[in-house]
């Protein structure tokens, strides 16, 4: 497998937190990987960092060997890497099936989208009615955004950010605010469409049970730093992670 | 066909016939709204994408300027070279503040926008080579290489590039609206965030809009003073960027007919207002806003969407 991600000493700080310490972790296609912490670890500053979103002080980010340290959120998801968001982030006025569309015609013409919308979503429909169905969309494709509630908030999050036909998907917890009947419907919709895409993910959860479930290998984070990076089974077990992160083990 | 695209047209040909038996006061009032529809198109172009300018009286005045001092700088008077010296004086100022602009957003674009009209006038008020705050007169002796003068329908030829302007900016921003960019305008109002995240550069977008949104105020400020006859510092006084956002609340933009629909009704309000109670006019259009605010807080044009909803099962 070849490596998607990688990171080389990634360093960030807020004042006096260090948010990333000496960050080296390697990401490869078409795996699965789970990434804990306690509050504060650094977990989201990570997935900002490697979104642009955020520029970290000292290292270097590389995305298929392509040295991606620093440039934009805009640049970087143009290479592939998109990522969806604890709240999620949707176009609140628009419906279900527009938001769609508007990731749709971005995603289909860059860097040239001056087409009439209509054709674009006429030419990528297929797209568009595959979403609507793998995440069961399609009974709300006529609602407003802002009227959903926020499990199918977080699934339209997702599918957004899956029609673009990404390389990497970075979702930053996906079923929380989600109730606990809805959180496995949603994961087992996004993993069996990820799957089927082969693309690598990197998700941040505090549920165990989720990251039990779906992820492979598992990072954990404390205080900026990796303190173990291994099988999921594994990670969960050792006695730093249950000491730091878990109280308790699973 | 775009039942718009079908609507403006028509709406176009009937004031082109229309404008012929129209009677003079008729004829000017209709002008005045279509360069004013025209500046509020752009306007509301800006407000689909989240923004209110302050300050667009600083393109419609630049438009005007460009238009106007062909004739004594450089003795052209030919109508279609006023427009086109307008398009790129505006397009040149719009696209270098663009770079300012765009980094803006809320009350700081709003004002930031209102500082450079107030700067245009400053300037122009002090220039007498200009007229100061007299201003001066502007005669378009040709158009297409007809001599306006020597035709006996010179005002309604004037009123029909009027009308057909008008209809070319409505066409193409309707186009541009349903464009895969166009849309984006509404994505970034909701969620810049998420735009940028998908890929597509919000201060980009925010610039072209700019930028359209300017030469549309200047091409509507040109046909003004072609119409008029006069440009004065006012034109970029806050007070008549005031006017164009007065419009754009009343209009609403949902819709690009709404522009034309709100300006008619600000310059006939104001008209008659004016002429009937000339110490009370302000009043009257107080009232109008509060009036469409509390009824229609969507402007004028959510009237239609309404009657719509209602019509349908």
């Amino acid at each position: 497998m070849t490596a998607v991600l990688r990171t080389k000493n990634l360093l960030k700080n807020f004042g006096a937190v260090k948010a990333a310490d000496n960050l080296n972790i390697t990401l490869e296609s078409d795996t699965t990987v789970g990434l804990i912490g306690s509050n504060g670890a650094g977990k989201t500053t990570f997935l900002n960092m490697v979104t642009g979103y955020l520029t970290p002080d000292h290292g270097t980010i590389y995305f298929e060997n392509e040295n991606i340290t620093g440039k934009s959120p805009r640049d970087i998801t143009r290479r592939g890497v998109y990522r969806s968001f604890q709240i999620p982030q949707v176009f609140n006025t628009m419906t279900v099936k527009e938001n769609l569309e508007i990731s749709v015609s971005i995603g289909m013409n860059q860097p040239n989208y001056t087409k009439h919308i209509d054709e674009t979503v006429n030419n990528e429909s297929s797209i568009i009615k595959n979403s609507l169905q793998k995440f069961k969309l399609e009974e709300y494709q006529e609602k407003v955004a802002s009227q959903l509630p926020e499990g199918t908030r977080k699934l339209l999050d997702i599918s957004m950010a899956l029609v673009m036909k990404p390389k990497l998907l970075l979702l930053d917890e996906p079923t929380s605010g989600v109730s606990a009947e809805e959180k496995f419907n949603i994961m087992d919709m996004v993993m069996n469409a990820v799957r089927s895409e082969k693309i690598a993910v990197l998700f941040v959860e505090h549920d165990m049970e989720i990251i039990k479930r779906y992820t492979d290998r598992t990072l954990a984070f404390f205080n900026g730093r990796v303190i173990a990076d291994g099988l999921t089974n594994e990670v969960l077990n050792q006695e730093n992670v249950i000491e730091n992160i878990l109280g308790s083990s699973i | 066909m775009d039942r718009t695209l079908a609507f403006i047209s028509i709406g176009a040909v009937t004031l082109i016939l229309s404008g012929y038996a129209m009677p003079q006061w008729a004829v000017f009032l209709t002008t005045v709204s279509l360069c004013y529809g025209t500046v509020v198109l752009g306007m509301i172009l800006l407000v689909r994408t989240g923004l209110v300018s302050f300050g667009h009286g600083l393109y419609f005045c630049l438009g005007a300027y460009a238009a106007g001092t062909l004739k004594p700088f450089f003795g052209l008077s030919e109508l279609v070279f006023m427009l086109i010296a307008a398009i790129l004086v505006t397009t040149i100022t719009s696209f270098a503040l663009g770079f300012l602009l765009r980094k803006y957003r809320d009350i700081f674009f709003a004002m930031l926008s209102l500082a450079f009209s107030m700067i245009l006038y400053g300037l122009l008020s002090k220039s007498t080579e200009l007229g100061s705050t007299d201003g001066f007169n502007v005669t378009a002796e040709t158009a297409f290489g007809i001599a306006l003068s020597e035709l006996e329908y010179g005002r309604y030829l004037i009123f029909v590039i009027t009308v057909g302007t008008s209809w070319l900016c409505c066409t193409l921003l309707h186009l541009y609206l349903l464009s895969n960019k166009g849309k984006l305008a509404e994505a970034i109002r909701d969620n810049e965030l998420r735009v940028e995240y998908l890929g597509a550069s919000v201060n980009n977008i925010i610039h072209i809009n700019y930028v359209i949104s300017a030469v549309l105020a200047g091409l509507g400020g040109a046909l003004m003073s072609i119409s008029i006859g006069h440009i004065d510092p006012e034109m970029s006084y806050w007070t008549t960027s005031g006017e164009f956002v007065f419009i754009t609340i009343m209009s609403g933009s949902s819709s690009v007919i709404a522009p034309f629909l709100g300006a008619a009704v600000f310059t006939s309000i104001r008209s008659f207002a004016y002429e009937y109670s000339p110490d009370t006019w302000q009043l009257l259009l107080g009232v109008t806003m509060l009036v469409i605010i509390v009824f229609l807080p969507e402007g004028l044009w959510s009237l239609f969407s309404k009657i719509k909803k209602k019509g349908s099962p």
